[in-house]
């Protein structure tokens, strides 16, 4: 149980920090997006994985709120990208 | 509106349909199934169908509860496969990227199932519908991983299975039929026009 | 005791499932070369990982309650993503953030070529009229 909670967090960090990394490089807006998306699933599910090993259920209601603020972040910013490259 | 009655006796029903998956919704989101959730959520969900208009979908009216679970059973099978073919992919050394974005005419002639369609495509992971032609019923879908023409056909009917899957859940008489005919000519004919 | 244990272990592999998922979006979308690409890596945890993950909260912590709120999550996260994907790869194509030398067939670009020719008199560089490829019908396709 410990041994896989440690690796478990291990691949959750490499995975996390791979998307900041591509947050901070990536050469177009659109790139940050998406990894800032991947980023936040990630959190989702690191958050999950708590609620799954200690047995409660009190972050339910973050994750639906933090789904839903990355969809609407991302899909607002892939908006005003189509209308801003629509010269 | 429209004036005969029976067009909008068909509306109000799949109205009512609509406004039973927002009751729902409310009642999973509190996770509870009491009479205050439910008359809550009735209330709610009129004041949000009235305050938030739509356009009005057009349900078929017709569902078959036996082949709406095999798509379903079969869309979890398709996002696990292909979830590990992908990430297999990222992880294999030798990978060298190369993808393709086709042009699928459906057979399909409504929304609804056009969406549910895109949707289901997009689910899965390793294709994406990037744009949507809608008179034509026509996904433009970006796949990755494709080397040569038999993976691009491959794909291909395998978009045309999903379509008859969902067709044969939720989906009109007429598109049932249209489904079921051999019909590979007219598709290659449209898809030569794309 | 014994159940104890099987749901131990039932709950370690569908978190390390979720993990490496989370993992492999993060190195795709270190590795892959254009946006929609990565778009493809970026779609993987958000429905197989969360899916895990969530059954495995469901294993440990099995009433109804739990159950419907994790059925609200999955289906709002099933719905929502590949419309966050969608709108990204649209925003992708219409901008030209794709290495088109990767792509072995472009079928869209054939069409977005023809409607540009069929009203280059009417709407030069603009909306045109009978271009449903081109510009807010997909969006619209969302709602409908």
């Amino acid at each position: 149980m410990q041994i896989a909670m440690i690796v478990a967090g291990v691949f959750f960090c490499a995975g996390a920090v791979a998307a900041l990394y591509r947050v901070i490089r990536g050469p177009s807006l659109l790139d940050r997006v998406i990894a800032s998306d991947v980023f936040v699933v990630t959190i989702m599910c690191v958050l999950a994985t708590e609620m799954a090993f200690s047995s409660h259920t009190e972050t339910l209601p973050v994750l639906l709120v933090l789904g839903a603020f990355a969809f609407v972040g991302s899909v607002s910013f892939a908006r005003f990208m189509a209308k801003q490259d629509q010269t | 509106m429209s004036p005969d009655p029976g067009g909008r006796r068909i509306s109000a029903r799949s109205q009512i349909v609509l406004l039973c998956g927002l009751v729902l919704l409310w009642c999973l989101l509190w996770g509870q199934f009491t009479v205050l959730s439910v008359v809550s959520g009735a209330i709610l969900a009129v004041v949000i169908s009235i305050v938030f208009y739509l356009p009005a979908i057009d349900l078929s009216g017709r569902i078959n509860l036996w082949h709406t679970a095999v798509f379903l059973v079969r869309l979890i099978v398709d996002i696990c496969r292909a979830s590990i073919d992908v990430a297999w992919l990222v992880i294999d050394p030798r990978y060298q990227p190369s993808s393709a974005i086709l042009a699928i005419a459906l057979d399909t002639r409504s929304d609804l199932i056009m969406t549910w369609t895109a949707e289901a495509i997009s689910l899965v992971p390793g294709s994406i519908v990037v744009d949507v032609d809608r008179q034509e019923s026509v996904l433009y879908v970006h796949v990755i991983n494709v080397k040569t023409g038999d993976d691009l056909d491959d794909f291909r009917a395998s978009v045309f299975a999903t379509e008859k899957r969902l067709v044969m859940a939720i989906g009109s008489p007429a598109d049932v039929w249209r489904v079921n005919q051999p019909n590979e000519l007219t598709r290659s004919a449209r898809r030569g026009k794309n | 005791m014994t159940g104890e244990g099987i749901r131990e272990i039932i709950t370690v592999g569908l978190v390390l499932v979720s993990s490496l998922m989370c993992f492999a979006a993060g190195v795709g979308l270190m590795r892959f070369p254009d946006v929609l690409s990565r778009l493809h890596a970026a779609t993987k945890p958000q429905i197989l990982g969360l899916m895990a993950v969530t059954a495995a909260i469901a294993v440990n912590n099995a009433t109804i309650g739990t159950f419907a709120l994790l059925t609200a999550i999955i289906i709002f996260q099933a719905l929502t993503a590949p419309i966050t994907a969608h709108m990204v790869g649209r925003a992708a194509y219409r901008s030209d953030h794709l290495r088109r030398d990767l792509l072995i067939q472009d079928e869209l670009s054939v069409s977005v070529d023809r409607v540009e020719q069929g009203n280059v008199a009417t709407a030069p560089g603009g909306t045109p009229p009978e271009g449903p490829t081109q510009d807010d019908r997909p969006s619209g396709e969302q709602y409908s």
